[in-house]
């Protein structure tokens, strides 16, 4: 459990992180085509919702659980705990922003997007991300960033958010010790 | 994004894990309270998948399941067989009647040599009790109880709770009523084992022969004249009178257990206005309730069976939940 932490960004950083998205996505959006924020659970959710209301505009917000569409389903020994889904609009013909906290290998945004389009056929899909961490493993960028960190493979970028959390920061954790 | 094992979009805390551990749904006389809450939280996530355009997700994928139906089923088979496409799985129907168990082959060599062909869950129903559980020391694969003679049928049950917790809010506190032929019937102890592990008190009616005083060890009330105990009732469970499961002579004539067991509009009159009720179905309209009633406002008849394709994708999610590491444990 004793792993190295390093504070990357605090409360007031993080702030200025959504700011900077919130702005990325509403300049980005095509005009006259109504807008849906997707967060991924779990801290997708949270900041989808901070977004959507820094944006304005009564921009509604859904959640995607991934878990069913994974490509390590099944490799763990316990299922996950499925959280559900709830995307209560139309994605057909909407531009839809998928939200997640990290991105890092890719495969969650993968799982997102198949979740997102079972549900319909959406005129474009967007993902915006509070961190690139770099590592990806898929062919898939993010749209809108809050930052860029570089991590190695070992390290862990995590983002803390309230009410999940006790605080909103951005930490680093450092490989376990030897 | 995920980084493996450990997704940074998940909780890492302990208490995310989920309180399923089993390989096998036997029955719900072993579960645990949380397990049964387990298996219907997970069954509401499922309920929306049925609502989607496209209601398929990817989570069984390459997996295979097969139905070993060794008594007669339309509705189970079918639901089990929708729930399982619906996971992406394979499913495989297997029919007693044209198999070599016609030519003698044991029920347990029968099960090895569909294994054989490779195969992750056994959906099984069989006449006599017990025969899950004897299936599950003999096969690998996640074992699946769809009704074994008169002893349970888990997924029923599940599908029974589920309804009583969309409509009613909650299960713990509320009393329910299970009406009929309660001596033969698989579907009125899964429920009694369910309802009364999450805290609802169970009354049993019916006439003395179908509804032995027996039952009271398992925690229930046993009453014979339903008007009595009616307007107590906030959920009354309408079970099937099987006429292939009884010998004759266990009441007088259909007609004197309408008279006395029957819903109908003047018994619901008596009852609390918001009475949920229940069939488990196949129903003998005008033996347990008239049509009147089981197209009423109170009947929830067709919900349960909307209902059933969740618990049922819930379940066959959660057995194959287990790792092939895992399992060798067992």
């Amino acid at each position: 459990m004793a792993r190295a932490e390093s504070r990357l960004f605090g409360s007031d950083e993080l702030g200025a992180l959504l700011d900077r998205v919130a702005r990325q996505v509403a300049e980005g959006r095509i005009p006259g085509v109504p807008l849906l924020l997707v967060g991924i659970r779990t801290r997708g959710v949270p900041i989808a919702d901070r977004l959507a209301a820094l944006i304005g505009d009564g921009v509604p917000v859904g959640a995607v659980d991934i878990t069913l569409y994974r490509d390590d389903l099944g490799l763990q020994g316990h299922w996950p705990v499925l959280k559900g889904t709830d995307i209560p609009f139309e994605v057909d013909g909407a531009e839809v922003v998928l939200v997640d906290d990290v991105l890092h290998t890719g495969r969650t945004v993968r799982a997102a997007m198949n979740a997102v389009c079972d549900l319909g056929r959406p005129a474009r899909v967007r993902l915006a991300v509070l961190v690139d961490r770099g590592g990806h493993e898929l062919p898939i960028r993010a749209d809108y960033a809050g930052a860029a960190v570089a991590a190695s493979p070992e390290e862990r970028i995590e983002v803390r958010l309230r009410p999940i959390d006790p605080d909103d920061e951005v930490v680093r954790v450092g490989p376990a010790p030897c | 994004m995920s980084t493996p094992p450990a997704p940074t979009g998940e909780a890492p805390s302990p208490a995310a894990t989920p309180s399923w551990t089993r390989r096998h749904l036997l029955g719900l006389e072993d579960l645990s309270a949380g397990e049964i809450t387990a298996i219907l939280d997970t069954a509401d996530s499922f309920a929306e998948v049925s609502d989607r355009p496209r209601k398929k997700v990817p989570a069984l994928q390459g997996k295979v399941v097969f139905n070993l139906f060794f008594e007669n089923s339309t509705r189970t088979r079918t639901s089990f067989s929708l729930a399982a496409k619906r996971l992406s799985a394979d499913v495989q129907d297997f029919a007693a009647s044209t198999s070599s168990l016609s030519k003698g082959e044991s029920f347990i060599d029968t099960a090895r040599n569909i294994e054989a062909m490779g195969c992750d869950v056994m959906i099984i129903r069989h006449s006599i009790s017990g025969a899950p559980q004897l299936l599950s020391k003999h096969v690998r694969s996640s074992v699946i109880n769809a009704g074994d003679g008169a002893h349970e049928h888990p997924t029923q049950g599940l599908l029974d709770l589920m309804t009583i917790r969309r409509k009613k809010g909650r299960i713990e506190g509320l009393t329910v009523g299970l009406v009929g032929d309660i001596a033969h019937s698989r579907v009125a102890r899964s429920n009694i084992w369910g309802l009364t592990k999450l805290g609802a008190k169970v009354i049993l009616c019916g006439p003395p022969t179908l509804v032995p005083r027996g039952f009271e060890a398992l925690g229930c009330e046993v009453a014979h004249h339903l008007d009595e105990v009616l307007p107590r009732l906030d959920v009354v469970n309408v079970l099937r009178i099987q006429f292939e499961r009884q010998q004759k002579g266990l009441f007088p004539s259909v007609s004197e257990y309408f008279y006395f067991y029957g819903m109908t509009r003047e018994r619901l009159e008596r009852s609390k206005p918001d009475l949920l009720l229940l069939a488990p179905g196949p129903i003998n309209r005008g033996v347990e309730l008239t049509p009147e009633v089981a197209d009423g406002p109170n009947s929830a008849i067709l919900d349960q069976v909307t209902n059933g394709l969740a618990v049922r994708m819930a379940v066959l999610y959660l057995v194959s939940g287990r790792g092939p590491g895992a399992s060798k444990a067992e």
